[in-house]
């Protein structure tokens, strides 16, 4: 375990340290989010409409952006041979540095959130709607974006071909997250259901990522 | 954990093949070292002795042949009982001196020597807590040999271990090699200068 | 520089060569039976002649998704048993899968086209089956992003296993978020009652396509494999000029 948290917190104090990495996610997102009135016009009723869908992308494009060089920092200054040869399993390291990661870049867009729902004409219900469901949401997010984020290092790649594979994978949590906040707003559905679906699809990546992950960078590794 | 005293401790690899990019490196190699012993890979550029290094770390997986390790910690794996020193220093350049080594000393584990005494030994005490970010090349070398120090291991894989230090740094780190010899402690070092000490040659890819 | 990780792919050159002249003759005679019996097939009372496109198209849908299976058992084979024809056989069926699910969605668009009034309908099926079809080119983005066949090849197998997790939750939400946002107002094909008359073609043309796959897959790894030695034998003789 001390092993674990030392990882942890090493991500952690990096993310902090350099060049506000952690902060650059949340000026992303407010930036997508700023930007979304002037495509579809400052119409208050239709932003508010629009107003969890326009949260929901610019979360996703935000947390995938930002998970880009998850193991590619550790990988080019030789962190990772390391890594790879120590008594931790392959497997909890990257869910340790995938936890990092949504530590330090997901949560401070949670955090953001209530603001940004002030943009959009979202009210307190609506605005604490997303929230919840970005919380229960995002985890999946940074799950499956550290297998693109992977398969970045056996590539020796990043960039837009990770982000053209890895969406696709994504899209269930989108509809469900969506879906759950709409359900608070308009209806028709209750916010129970699509919520828990939510939740599973966190659980379910939470497996699936660190195994997908450590598989990808265990053969790639050169 | 009872350190390094595995009794006859012995690295030894059969038929190594190694395979890189669709291209044979080396093939049908036999090596062995035992503990106490230091041997020093060379061979031309490209000959494999950086991949031969990997491979006994576990980071490249050969295509043929076996690699093993007799007589040391049965419950570890050999990678865990390995220390790899490559060209890359795995150093965080946003940590302090101190952050990075008691980092490798959380994470990797196992019997923990006192960090502050592995900085003085290899003369970085002067800089615990200045960002790595500040450190030349031979003193992030010299921080990454604070680490073998700190976190013991019995087997040092060393991929050309002088490189950027100065005269006294060689020196030092020629005691080191001593000292973790003399613990019965292996030491396989792939190079092309002189390692400084003792060792057997093992010759990989033919004559140059 | 041995050549004995050709060894096994030799005998699967030999091997298809031999086959693989039966497979064509077998794809292209039962492929003309089965169109003849599809052009037999009496029109549909509701969609008339339109649906004969069904006799494309569901054979197309079916082997967007089989291959992908195909390529699933071929990435366990890379990862697991590291079979040299493993990712052979992965790399060779993503170009053959993405132009099924391709046909699958033309050929679905075009029978939308009379049936829903719009080329595209943000149908549950057409849906997923867009989606597949952005995998499929993901997959293949990346065999040829990367020079290193070996090294792609373990990438490809993770995201395709990976991906084969996914597509049934991918399905199944799509499902979910089409009943959402337009309950059942889309006329939905087939069902269980199909008459014998168009059972028949439909099978026939079912079996005719997975042959095509087959004799697409085996001359595609053939042309793979040969891709392979010509590279080697260029790294060889870059090699000999070295020493």
């Amino acid at each position: 375990m001390t092993a674990l948290s030392a990882l942890i917190r090493r991500d952690i104090r990096i993310a902090l340290r350099v060049g506000g990495g952690a902060l650059i996610g949340v000026l992303f997102f407010l930036t997508v989010v700023v930007l979304m009135p002037f495509a579809v016009g400052p119409d208050l009723a239709l932003l508010s409409r629009l107003g969890p869908a326009i949260l929901w992308l610019g979360a996703l494009l935000a947390s995938l952006l930002t998970l880009d060089r998850l193991f590619m920092a550790d990988h080019e200054d030789g962190s990772l041979d390391l890594i790879t040869m120590s008594r931790t399993p392959l497997e909890l390291a990257c869910a340790a540095k995938a936890l990092a990661h949504w530590l330090a870049a997901g949560l401070p867009l949670i955090v953001a959130t209530p603001v940004l729902g002030l943009l959009l004409n979202l009210d307190m219900v609506a605005t604490g709607a997303v929230a919840l469901t970005l919380l229960a949401g995002t985890p999946a997010l940074t799950f499956t974006g550290m297998i693109g984020a992977a398969l970045a290092v056996t590539l020796h790649r990043g960039g837009l071909l990770m982000a053209v594979l890895v969406l696709p994978l994504s899209i269930p949590v989108l509809i469900f997250g969506v879906a759950a906040s709409q359900a608070v707003i308009v209806g028709p559905v209750t916010f129970g259901a699509p919520f828990s679906i939510l939740c599973a699809l966190s659980l379910v990546s939470l497996v699936i990522g660190p195994f997908a992950a450590a598989a990808s960078l265990r053969h790639g590794l050169d | 954990m009872s350190g390094l005293d595995q009794g006859k401790m012995q690295l030894s690899g059969r038929g190594v093949v190694c395979v890189r990019g669709g291209r044979e490196v080396f093939s049908g190699l036999d090596f062995e070292a035992v503990a106490g012993e230091a041997v020093a890979v060379v061979g031309r550029n490209g000959s494999g002795k950086t991949s031969l290094l990997r491979l006994i770390a576990g980071l490249l997986i050969p295509a043929g042949g076996t690699i093993a390790i007799d007589g040391g910690d049965a419950e570890l794996t050999l990678p865990e009982q390995c220390h790899y020193l490559g060209h890359r220093d795995a150093l965080k350049p946003a940590l302090s001196v101190a952050e990075n080594l008691s980092f490798w000393a959380d994470f990797l584990g196992g019997e923990r020597f006192e960090a502050a005494k592995s900085l003085a030994t290899v003369g970085l005490d002067h800089a615990t807590h200045l960002p790595a970010a500040f450190l030349s090349a031979g003193q992030r070398r010299r921080l990454s040999l604070a680490r073998l120090l700190t976190v013991r291991r019995p087997v040092w894989l060393l991929d050309e271990p002088t490189t950027a230090l100065d005269v006294a740094g060689q020196d030092m780190f020629e005691g080191l090699m001593r000292d973790h010899l003399a613990r019965g402690g292996l030491i396989i070092a792939a190079t092309h200068a002189p390692l400084g000490i003792d060792s057997r040659e093992l010759r990989i890819g033919g004559a140059a | 520089m041995t050549l004995i990780d050709l060894a096994n792919p030799t005998r699967f050159l030999a091997l298809t060569a031999r086959v693989l002249p039966w497979l064509v003759a077998a794809t292209v005679i039962l492929l003309t039976i089965g169109l003849y019996q599809s052009a037999l097939a009496p029109d549909d009372y509701q969609q008339g002649a339109t649906v004969k496109i069904m006799f494309i198209h569901v054979p197309n849908a079916w082997l967007s998704m089989f291959v992908w299976g195909v390529m699933s058992i071929a990435s366990l084979g890379t990862l697991v048993w590291r079979h040299p024809l493993a990712d052979v056989a992965a790399k060779a069926a993503a170009p053959i899968g993405a132009a099924f699910t391709f046909l699958a969605l033309l050929t679905g668009s075009l029978w939308g086209r009379p049936m829903w009034g719009t080329y595209w309908e943000w149908d549950a099926r057409l849906t997923s089956v867009l989606i597949l079809f952005l995998m499929y080119l993901g997959l293949m983005a990346l065999w040829r992003a990367v020079e290193d066949p070996s090294r792609a090849a373990r990438a490809a197998a993770v995201l395709t296993l990976v991906g084969a997790i996914n597509l049934p939750i991918i399905k199944f939400s799509v499902d979910w978020w089409n009943t959402l946002h337009q309950p059942a107002s889309v006329m939905r094909m087939g069902g269980s009652t199909l008459d014998k008359s168009f059972l028949i073609p439909l099978l026939l043309m079912a079996i005719a396509f997975t042959l095509l796959f087959v004799t697409l897959q085996l001359a595609a790894m053939r042309n793979e494999i040969l891709r392979r030695r010509v590279r080697s034998l260029q790294m060889m003789q870059a090699s000999q000029r070295a020493a």
